[in-house]
């Protein structure tokens, strides 16, 4: 585990309403992750990889515990702060990649950075160079309908890294994408992780993701079921 | 960001042009009902008062009690002094006096004998001055079939169907048979100068249309009228413009004790006219309401499918850390300019078809034939824009565009933002 501590789950439980009753898709996780890991989560559908990845990402609330990531209590924070820590420190990336279909490559990456009032040539230098982590430079006036799948999750990578985040929160990256796809988007990520030092969570049971994480959270049945970190 | 979002509005078709196109059509209809209604209530009211009642009628309280009778031995006196009078207090209100009268027309054979009779509605007016316009005002010009206008004293029109009926062509004497102001039997010999078709049963059944000075020797009504009528310069009725005028008419001529004193009664409570002046003043605000509602439903509706369809683009937004409430900001400023694009095309086109409608009209005679109303349809029907006609589409486009995004825009706003993934990755 490296040394700064970056997020922090202390018994964090949630529950969903399902009808008159409850389903509690997480059961007390304890959980810490340092600054500049290559971290997944691990385990069956079901197991909730996606609801801790929702609330590490602050896009949810948790129902019990505590959740610090980057120094902030998810559980207390206000939409309009979540908002802010979405927008300053986190990047998400989609099984289904969720580009703006209307927007160009260069837009699409360049959305975060309009967020946050990054002025025009610095914007300019950024969203290229974000483009060019990835390799899609040559791509940059077309619209997500007339590219291919790999190069959907590789604009959806410049997007989640362009703007430099603290931490990179990634929900099954390469369910839709083939094995040459999937390994190439997983070396752009080691690669960004190693230059930046961003943090990378994943939620996958893909064993191509698996292969290249540094540490594997086994969830099973909302438990914390094993938590392994690979030494090289 | 604002190039960013509108670039997104433009360049998404179901975002930008199908509200547009909905907003534009709506938008259309509402001006061009809007217009063309009015434009049909105020023909039929004006040419009601062209005919019959004109903006504001005077008359003796005891003619307007029995108006439908038109008893002529309850005439104005002296009118030459009182029409003055009236020009001198009301100079923007053209007056001219009228007499209506009932009677039997009698078509003579070569012996004298009688070839044909009916009975016949006239009206006498001033159709021989060189100023006036009565003759203008009655389409008379337009109206003719046969013949020619009066010219001289002792000619008159006669309705086709009437001529018609009675088997008298131009040229031809008729002999009217009624009673003078003072009660005696009136005999009085026309020449039918032509004849006219109005498009209105009522006016085409059995009328007869004299100048006023004839009428007047004929039913021996020496400077007297049945009625002096007033329009109002601007041409069209006005609750506004007739009530203070009343109020100044009676303080000068109101008299409790003399039932032969003159009274004003304007439009509006003649001929059960209230209900058209109150429906052609409401009848804008109800087109508005309804195609406003009409027009909301189906925006909610488009703009329903439209947020399902942007669920992915809005958990996208708000993952990346853009507020809920300026996401909810932009979809609303972009439903205002959508709503603010599709009226100005919208009022365009209602404006175009309304200006054809003005200019061309519609031919309802067929429709009116049978028409047993004291309102007069006017055989063509026309819209009439009005200066309220090229604003009074925004109210409806831009307010249901707006009332459309809000009440889909809700459920976005309402949902966690989880749960948006959750639907979105479905
Ligand atoms: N909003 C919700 N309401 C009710 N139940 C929910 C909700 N979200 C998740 N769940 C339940 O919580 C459990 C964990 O869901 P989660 O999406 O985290 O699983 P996952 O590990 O990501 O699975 P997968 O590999 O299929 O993506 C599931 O049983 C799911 O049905
Ligand atoms: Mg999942």
């Amino acid at each position: 585990m490296e040394d700064n501590l970056i997020i922090k789950t202390e018994k964090l439980t949630k529950r969903f309403p399902m009808g008159k009753s409850e389903f509690t898709a997480l059961k007390g996780i304890d959980l810490s992750l340092g600054t500049g890991e290559f971290a997944g989560l691990i385990g069956p559908s079901g197991s909730g990889k996606t609801t801790l990845l929702n609330i590490v990402g602050s896009l949810d609330t948790p129902s019990e515990g505590k959740v610090i990531v980057l120094d902030r209590s998810i559980g207390n924070l206000t939409a309009k702060e979540a908002a802010r820590l979405r927008k300053e420190k986190l990047g998400f990336i989609f099984q289904n990649y969720n580009l703006l279909a209307v927007h160009t490559v260069y837009e699409n990456v360049e959305f975060p950075l309009l967020l946050l009032h990054i002025a025009g040539t610095e914007r300019k230098r950024m969203v290229l160079d974000a483009l060019e982590w990835v390799g899609l430079t040559d791509k940059i006036k077309q619209k997500p309908p007339q590219l291919s799948g790999g190069e959907c999750q590789r604009v959806a990578i410049a997007r989640a890294m362009v703007k430099k985040p603290s931490i990179v929160l990634a929900d099954e990256p390469t369910a839709n994408l083939d094995a040459a796809n999937s390994h190439n988007i997983l070396q752009t990520m080691v690669k960004l992780n190693k230059e930046l030092k961003t943090t990378f969570l994943f939620a996958t049971h893909d064993e191509k993701v698996i292969s290249y994480l540094k540490r594997k959270i086994y969830l099973l049945d909302g438990k914390l079921d094993k938590d392994e970190t690979v030494s090289n | 960001m604002i190039r960013f979002l509108l670039k997104g509005l433009i360049r998404d078709r179901s975002r930008s042009l199908l509200p547009m196109i909905i907003v534009a059509i709506g938008v259309m209809l509402t001006v061009f009902v809007r217009g063309y209604i009015n434009g049909i209530m105020v023909d039929m009211i004006e040419q009601t008062a062209r005919f019959s009642t004109g903006h504001v009628k005077v008359m003796t309280r005891a003619y307007e009690e029995n108006m439908d009778q038109v008893p002529n031995d309850l005439a104005m006196l002296e009118i030459s002094a009182l029409t003055g009078d009236l020009r001198q207090s009301f100079p923007d209100i053209e007056w001219v006096s009228r007499i209506k009268f009932g009677g039997l027309i009698d078509v003579p054979d070569e012996n004298g004998e009688t070839r044909s009779q009916g009975p016949a509605m006239g009206i006498g007016l001033d159709l021989l001055s060189d100023h006036s316009e009565e003759s203008e005002r009655l389409n008379l010009d337009k109206s003719l079939i046969r013949g020619s206008l009066p010219e001289t004293s002792g000619e008159v029109l006669l309705s086709e169907d009437f001529s018609q009926k009675l088997e008298v062509d131009p040229g031809e004497v008729i002999t009217l048979i009624g009673s003078t102001m003072n009660g005696g039997m009136a005999i009085y010999n026309f020449t039918v100068s032509g004849t006219v078709r109005f498009g209105n049963t009522g006016m085409d059944r059995g009328t007869v249309i004299a100048d006023l000075h004839d009428v007047q020797r004929a039913l021996d009504m020496d400077d007297a009228a049945g009625e002096i009528i007033g329009f109002f310069s601007s041409g069209f009725y006005d609750d506004e413009i007739a009530d203070p005028v009343i109020t100044r008419f009676e303080a000068q001529y109101h008299d409790e004790e003399d039932e032969y004193a003159p009274v004003m009664v304007r439009l509006r409570d003649q001929e059960g006219l209230s209900l058209y002046v109150d429906m052609t003043n409401f009848m804008g605000t109800i087109i508005i309401l309804v195609f406003m509602v009409a027009m909301s439903l189906v925006l909610w509706n488009a703009g329903l499918l439209g947020g399902l369809r942007r669920y992915g683009e809005i958990g996208i937004r708000l993952a990346i850390g853009e507020e809920k409430g300026h996401v909810y900001r932009s979809m609303i400023n972009e439903s205002i300019i959508v709503g603010v694009a599709g009226t100005i095309i919208g009022t365009a086109c209602g404006l175009g078809l309304s200006w054809l409608m003005q200019t061309h009209g519609l031919d309802i005679s067929e429709f009116t034939k049978n028409a047993t109303t004291g309102i007069m349809m006017p055989n063509i029907v026309r819209a009439r824009i009005t200066p309220p006609d090229f604003f009074i589409g925004f109210i409806p486009g831009v307010l249901s565009t707006l009332a459309g995004t809000m009440l889909s825009g809700i459920g976005i706003y309402k949902r966690k933002t989880a749960q948006l993934f959750k639907e979105l990755e479905a």
